[in-house]
């Protein structure tokens, strides 16, 4: 019998399911339910976009026959509400039932909008998650506009950069006391910071907004921030409902095992929605980032079409550039700390139990993917030369029989 | 699938090929005015320590990490092998952060470059391969897929 699969979401968790799907099975049908009226787009790409960096043809994630060449069928500006799981169908807002022999939620997250006092007065406000999103907010910058963006989080700061040249000024404004407060300590936070200032963005931390009047954010440290356009990234929340609503388990996220399946029979989930295991803490989170939509959406898809496919290697890492600036982080920055300065970088290696358990690189991140691994596989510190790899990422630290067996063996 | 290998134990560590690979894909027919004067950035590099050398490039792996996790779609395999649009790169270095081996280096803009085993340069064969003094890197079957 052929399946009928189908897809809620149409981001890149979805793709690598279609994908996942195709490598097991390339006659049952895939149904994509897409609330955004784009083909699957480079969604991590919005600020590079308004930066100039990028263009809507090369955002685009795959080629232009990609739904022809998979034999997916995409239902556009299409909203799903509810699944049935008794009947095993997906209802719209239209109204229409989708049937489904296997079900992936790949829905994505949402902006996080705190209740500010007066927000509502506030009449040019943006938040900084998709396309439209960006085109929205591209459309009301001018070259002398002052732009509020609360949060200082990852969103926030790419969206200052993207922005800075294309307006009078950017003030970054976040209740945490330091920048990217998810990923970075104190330290190399305060480095990072001060590099945006040196480009003229302007911050108030361990500050929050205490209420809006139109054009005007009143801190609750006592500053009074004059602004005409407010962009809202304050966090975002995995879309956790339409799973919850038919039974399945939640936490943050969507509760999935290491084959991507859910609490529901026959249905999977992928990507910014889910709360999978960390396998560098070893405690379950939302790890909200694009190469963890990829592998689970395709572990999904695999597992759906009816062969076995494992993730569990899971782990936080951001690579992000900031005005030339590359900060790099990995794991869990727990344990002991090896560190080492330079001029213009830093490095820390977090190490515990005989394994290394996390990373943070500001410039100086040639080869960062050896550290990478570590992480991923576990590998014993002791089996290696962690004397010359805290110095350097090199494959040289490995054993040599190791290391053939990594690049292939010898003649 | 034919791949790059290298022999550990008769690498020299002379870095030919790291220059053959920059003439290489430099466009230019002359290696004086493509290498002379100039910082170069191949897509292998020779590692190692005082008792062991090789050189890295890219694996061409069977499940490609670097391209599952590329935010901008800019990775693909065809044929076996990964390729990069260097069009569609901004220089994230996400593939920097998840390359187990060290594969990977950007050009002297940012811009990400990798190993494509010459097939679209005017060397046409790895010219890493072609160019070893001492044959320590061999372009093979060995039977990965």
């Amino acid at each position: 019998m052929m399946k009928k699969y189908v897809i809620i979401g149409n981001g890149v968790a979805s793709a690598a399911c279609i994908e996942g799907i195709r490598s097991a099975d390339r006659d049952g049908r895939i149904t994509v339910i897409s609330e955004e009226k784009h083909e699957v787009y480079c969604r991590p790409l919005i600020s590079y976009y308004l930066e100039g960096k990028t263009d809507l043809a090369h955002m685009r994630y795959r080629s232009e026959d990609y739904y022809e060449r998979t034999g997916a069928e995409v239902l556009y500006g299409r909203k799903a509400v509810r699944i049935r799981t008794a009947d095993q169908t997906v209802e719209l807002e239209d109204g229409t039932h989708i049937p489904y022999t296997e079900l992936c939620v790949a829905a994505g997250s949402s902006p996080f909008v705190p209740p500010f006092a007066g927000l509502s007065s506030v009449k040019t406000k943006f938040s900084f998650m998709t396309l439209d999103d960006a085109l929205a907010l591209e459309k009301a910058l001018k070259p002398e506009s002052r732009v509020l963006i609360v949060g200082a989080g990852l969103i926030g700061l790419k969206c200052a950069e993207g922005i800075l040249k294309r307006v009078g000024s950017v003030t970054v404004c976040d209740l945490a006391d330091r920048v990217l407060s998810s990923i970075l300590d104190a330290d190399c936070a305060a480095l990072v910071q001060q590099h945006l200032e040196a480009q003229g963005i302007r911050f108030f931390l361990n500050d929050s907004v205490g209420h809006f009047e139109e054009n005007t954010a009143y801190m609750t440290g006592g500053a009074v921030v004059p602004f005409d356009t407010l962009v809202l990234a304050v966090g975002v929340r995995a879309n956790t409902a339409l799973l919850k609503e038919a039974g399945g388990e939640v936490g943050r996220g969507i509760v999935v095992d290491e084959r991507m399946r859910t609490s529901a029979d026959h249905i999977w989930a992928a990507g910014d929605c889910t709360e999978g295991m960390d396998s560098s803490s070893g405690r379950p989170r939302v790890i909200a980032i694009l190469p963890n939509a990829y592998m689970q959406g395709f572990t999904a898809g695999v597992n759906m079409a009816g062969e076995s496919a494992v993730f569990d290697q899971a782990i936080p890492m951001n690579s992000i550039g900031f005005f030339g600036m590359h900060v790099m982080t990995a794991g869990v920055c727990e344990g002991e700390m090896y560190e080492e300065r330079t001029a213009d970088s830093l490095k820390r290696l977090f190490m515990k139990d005989d394994l290394l358990k996390g990373f943070i690189l500001i410039g100086g991140n040639e080869r960062a993917g050896i550290y990478t691994s570590m992480i991923r596989e576990k590998t014993p510190l002791s089996s290696v030369n962690f004397d010359l790899l805290k110095q350097a990422a090199t494959t040289a630290a490995f054993p040599a029989e190791i290391r053939r067996k990594k690049f292939g063996g010898v003649v | 699938m034919k791949r790059v290998y290298v022999n550990e134990a008769w690498c020299l560590a002379c870095h030919l090929c790291e220059y053959n690979c920059a003439f290489a894909n430099s466009g230019l027919s002359d290696m004086v005015l493509a290498l002379k004067g100039k910082s170069i950035y191949p897509r292998i590099h020779v590692e190692g320590d005082e008792k062991i050398s090789y050189a890295v490039s890219c694996r061409h792996c069977e499940d490609p990490i670097c391209v599952r996790s590329c935010i901008a779609g800019a990775l693909s395999k065809e044929d076996g092998v990964i390729r990069i649009d260097r069009e569609k790169c901004v220089g994230c270095f996400t593939c920097i952060l998840v390359c187990p081996y060290g594969a990977l280096a950007p050009d002297k803009d940012g811009v990400m470059q990798k190993c494509e085993l010459c097939l679209q340069n005017s060397s046409g064969e790895p010219a890493c391969v072609k160019g070893c003094p001492n044959r320590a890197i061999v372009y093979e079957e060995r039977g990965e897929a």
